[in-house]
């Protein structure tokens, strides 16, 4: 598409997408998909092209299907909601299959409600880090915030639509996002849940009538409460409906349910109190934030929690009356008794409530706060039997504790992803991130308690004296400077020389003090091991050689240092082995975990690089090091990892790592790296070890220069 | 007010600053100081805790010395050091020796930024001993009957470099300061700033709303301190919005979807 600026012709058309989408094997019917494509302006045929292409290295029948349908929505949308749309299809197929991503695809118009010409909407991927920044500030239980097929929320996460294009502006639309996140907390701040609201709707003829006109009832008290605490948010959701036209007289009965419903003090029982009379009339039109109203989806969520944030309760106050007790040991052994009452003000949000233990007010702990907000939202009070601190061994911790399923158990029964951590992966084709794509797991070696590691430090004895002696120079030394303009002492020498210098009728120096400067090595330092099959053999032995040697010498250095090892076969099971963690000391079992390391599959090296640089962003240190000790490039199973898909990952975790201040550094014995690692590491940032056996000493050797300032 | 020098031993709190109590820290300070014992002030930044050294150095009537500890702090620094003037050289003393000599109020705002080794020097002075040594003059100083030490320390930094040791923290009565109740910082906030009452508790609300995003991307929520200038800015003009994106949202991060939150936020509420 070289000659820009004029329409490119349908045979040229033609010709890409035969290419594009294998015509030659999946015969498929691309002439008349092309002439289409040709009448249009030169710009939406290079958007709507381009798009082809990336979506045909995921699936070429879905590329296929978004063409044809693409035509029809440019007409519609801007090209940034058809790109979210093109990546919905394929996150879509990512998750769920081919069939399914077909289907999002034709459901264009369902994906863009109420789109009518070419619109800005706003996409749930750019602005949900914001509303959820957003919700989390507002007070309340912690929400989470999701992609859903409608606007609705189960009281612990909200759900918004993929995209939202109601409103002619990216402005206005985003406003309305803002809108509907902020009224499904309203939801669940100020108690809709908190009445038996599938009993009671149960009990009308028609219940989805009752449903439809309670939700009317709630918007409108919901709307007072916001307007009384939040009037601003108040203000622009009133404009919102102002320019959709909803702001309409209401119904005489329903001016009436306004005032009782608007009193402040009204609750989620003053609504179904009217209901009764409202379900005989009119419902007005819905409101454009309002979203739906899932009774059901609510009930099932709101039993566990309940149960589970008692348990949690008196548990945790159990633990807090031992501690309170281990403080003042003279305090007397009778049962405690804590109470929780509202603030001194009124319509007291939940978070000023106060906690009394004996009639002394404490300060609970962060999750104590938080458990006492969340149980108050649900009940509107605490009761009583809540606060009473469990008695040691009422439960069982495995009804309160997070368990941590055994990742081998996994493998043994029927395959889920419980417990996993998931990371994306970047697709070049596509040029996007697959989301959720990598299934994570962290693993513990095997420690192997055998002589490998005093055998080594035998063989290496003359190296391990040497790496202590330049390793243990690099330490934290403080030095004197003298001649210093300012300083803790005066330095007499210079002093001396000064005044010799004014008596000869010279300048007189004002560098006359002395200093000591402290250096502080400020390093964490993650090693990326490769483990993969190909290590088979003096390459492990080399590197678990080189892992003994490092070890000894960042002991002798004072830095954090953690290590671990990566393997995995397919993207369903990428696995990192701990060998040993930052804050771990170099214990008798760190050393036999390094001599227990073993080759395991293949070399997807991705997910570690976004692991290990997520657990060093959450170190303090000047200085960050992600090191990587490998023998080849990255590869896996079957997959397509092998090759370009592979490396352009790692090069894209690579740049997320450094993007969050990581200095990555590769080592390698891959004689074939120089064709790869500069696109990779960068020119500089990697060495290649032409001889394994050389390992040990270089790796020392690079970690010294790496670190010296 | 004209600008005019002192020295530190001289500046003595003339005037009641402006604090409201939130509990009986006055008492307790007031205790430790006529029994001699030197008191700790833990809490996050900007709830008060200068501002009632200032208070209680007025109350007390003893000059206040304050000293803003950073991470190059040497113990010469504190305690004083041979200076060289025509030819000779010439003891200075620090301000620590100051206070000790004169009696004042030495207060050592975040001591944990200090450097480790500074942090020894105020051992003896903190506990019954009551003396400075002076290594550099051969001396050891002996306190001033009225002389007081106060540190301040800011626990929320979780961060093991900026801890402070068991055998410094052991020697002092420790009052904990936290942002004030709702109710009581809606005063402050009115009070120091002069907008009305309505405006203050929407700016205590806001606060409140950045402290809810303590440990989800924020260090630290909003402070008393930045509620204030934010009322201030109010105060002469400067719409609510924005003075809560400059004052208060600015103030506390640099990240781009952080500020735009609280920017949603504060139009929430204003």
């Amino acid at each position: 598409m070289a000659d820009n600026g004029f329409q490119l012709s349908a045979e040229h058309i033609e010709q890409a997408l035969e290419q594009w989408l294998e015509v030659e094997f999946t015969f498929l019917h691309v002439a008349e998909l092309a002439a289409s494509i040709a009448a249009l302006p030169r710009p939406d045929q290079d958007f709507l092209l381009g798009w082809v292409q990336r979506i045909a290295t995921t699936n070429i029948q879905i590329a296929h299907q978004f063409a044809r349908h693409a035509i029809a929505g440019l007409a519609q949308l801007d090209h940034h909601v058809i790109g979210a749309w093109a990546l919905h299809a394929m996150d879509t197929y990512d998750r769920a299959g081919l069939r399914p991503a077909i289907k999002a695809i034709k459901d264009l118009d369902n994906f863009v409600e109420f789109a009518h010409e070419r619109v800005a909407g706003v996409l749930f991927e750019e602005i949900g880090g914001i509303l959820l920044t957003f919700i989390c500030g507002l007070s309340g239980r912690r929400l989470k915030l999701k992609e859903g097929e409608t606007v609705h929320t189960d009281s612990e996460t909200l759900f918004l639509p993929a995209v939202v294009a109601r409103m002619q502006k990216a402005d206005d639309n985003f406003a309305l996002a803002k809108a509907m996140a902020a009224f499904l907390w309203a939801q669940t701040r100020f108690g809709t849940f908190r009445a038996d609201l599938p009993t009671a709707l149960a009990a009308y003829p028609d219940p989805e009538k009752a449903l439809r006109h309670f939700h009317a009832l709630e918007t409108l008290r919901l709307d007072a409460c916001i307007g009384r605490e939040l009037p601003g948010l108040f203000r622009e959701m009133a404009r919102l409906r102002a320019e959709l036209g909803e702001i309409q007289p209401l119904p005489k009965a329903w001016q009436r349910y306004t005032r009782e419903l608007t009193a402040v003090g009204a609750t989620v029982f003053d609504s179904l109190r009217l209901l009764d009379d409202a379900y005989r009339g009119e419902v007005p039109p819905p409101v454009c934030y309002q979203g739906e109203l899932r009774p059901d989806a609510v009930a099932s969520i709101l039993s566990a929690r309940k149960e589970r944030e008692k348990i949690l309760l008196r548990v945790k106050l159990a633990q807090l009356v031992q501690e309170l007790r281990k403080q003042k040991p003279e305090s007397p052994a009778r049962p405690s008794r804590f109470e929780a009452k509202p603030g001194q003000e009124e319509q007291a949000a939940p978070e000023r409530l106060e906690l009394t233990l004996d009639d002394m007010p404490i300060a609970p702990p962060e999750d104590v706060r938080q458990l006492l907000t969340s149980i108050q939202l649900d009940l509107g009070e605490i009761p009583p039997d809540y606060l009473t601190p469990a008695d040691p061994g009422e439960y069982d911790p495995g009804l309160y504790e997070t368990k941590h399923a055994d990742p081998d158990d996994v493998w043994q029964g029927t395959y889920h992803e419980e417990g996993a951590t998931f990371y994306p992966e970047w697709d070049f084709g596509r040029q996007h991130y697959r989301k959720n794509w990598c299934v994570m797991r962290e693993k513990d070696v095997p420690p192997v308690y055998d002589d490998f590691v005093p055998d080594t430090l035998r063989k290496h004895s003359g190296l391990v004296k040497h790496l202590r002696r330049t390793f243990e120079a690099l330490r934290d030394e403080n030095r004197l400077l003298k001649r210093e303009p300012s300083g803790d002492e005066v330095d007499i020498d210079a002093l001396v020389e000064a005044l010799a210098d004014a008596r000869d009728g010279s300048e007189m120096s004002d560098r006359l003090f002395m200093r000591t400067q402290r250096s502080e090595r400020n390093i964490a330092v993650m090693f990326m091991v490769d483990m993969s099959g190909s290590t088979k053999g003096w390459i492990n032995d080399a590197e678990r050689e080189s892992l003994i040697l490092l070890c000894e010498s960042l002991e002798t250095l004072g830095d954090r240092y953690a290590i671990y090892g990566f393997s995995g076969i397919t993207r369903k099971r990428c696995e990192l082995y701990r060998i040993k963690r930052i804050d771990e000391p170099y214990s008798g079992e760190v050393k036999a975990r390094i001599s227990g390391i073993r080759p395991q599959e293949y070399t997807r090296m991705g997910f570690a690089i976004r692991h290990l640089t997520h657990l060093l962003t959450e170190i303090e240190a000047r200085t960050k090091l992600l090191i990587t000790l490998s023998d080849g490039k990255p590869d896996d199973y079957h997959d397509g990892y092998r090759g370009k898909y592979g490396i352009e990952d790692t090069r894209k975790a690579l740049q997320e790592a450094q993007r969050s201040g990581i200095h990555p550094f590769c080592v390698t014995i891959d004689q074939e790296a120089r064709d790869y690692l500069p696109h990779l590491y960068g020119a500089v940032n990697y060495t290649v070890v032409d001889d394994v056996k050389k390992l040990p000493l270089k790796i020392t050797e690079i970690y010294r220069r790496l670190t010296l300032n | 007010m004209q600008a005019r020098a002192l020295a530190p031993e001289e500046h003595f709190v003339e005037t009641e600053p402006y604090y409201e109590a939130t509990g009986d820290e006055i008492a307790i300070f007031e205790a430790a100081y006529r029994n001699k014992l030197p008191v700790l002030l833990k809490g996050p930044t900007g709830c008060g805790k200068t501002r009632f050294m200032e208070y209680m150095a007025w109350r007390i009537k003893r000059p206040l010395i304050t000293v803003s500890c950073h991470d190059d702090l040497t113990a010469s620094d504190l305690v004083g050091r041979f200076l060289v003037k025509g030819g000779e050289t010439v003891w200075v003393d620090g301000p620590l020796a100051r206070s000790v000599r004169a009696g004042a109020i030495c207060y050592l705002d975040e001591i944990v930024e200090a450097r480790k080794d500074t942090m020894v020097v105020i051992h003896p002075l903190a506990d019954d001993r009551r003396v400075l040594p002076m290594e550099k003059l051969g001396t050891l100083l002996e306190a001033n009957q009225d002389f007081c030490l106060a540190i301040s320390y800011n626990p929320g930094y979780q961060s093991v470099l900026k801890d402070l040791k068991q055998s410094t923290r052991q020697r002092f009565v420790a009052l904990e300061f936290d942002y004030p109740a709702a109710e009581l910082e809606r005063k402050i906030v009115a009070r120091e700033s002069g907008v009305d009452s309505a405006l203050a508790e929407n700016l205590v609300k806001f606060a409140h709303m950045t402290r809810n995003l303590k440990g989800s991307g924020l260090e630290e929520g909003a402070s008393t301190r930045l509620l204030v200038h934010a009322a201030k800015l109010i105060a002469s003009g400067v719409e609510p919005v924005s003075a809560c994106r400059s004052a208060i949202a600015q103030a506390i991060t640099d990240d781009g979807e952080m500020l735009a939150a609280m920017r949603e936020l504060s139009s929430s509420l204003f």
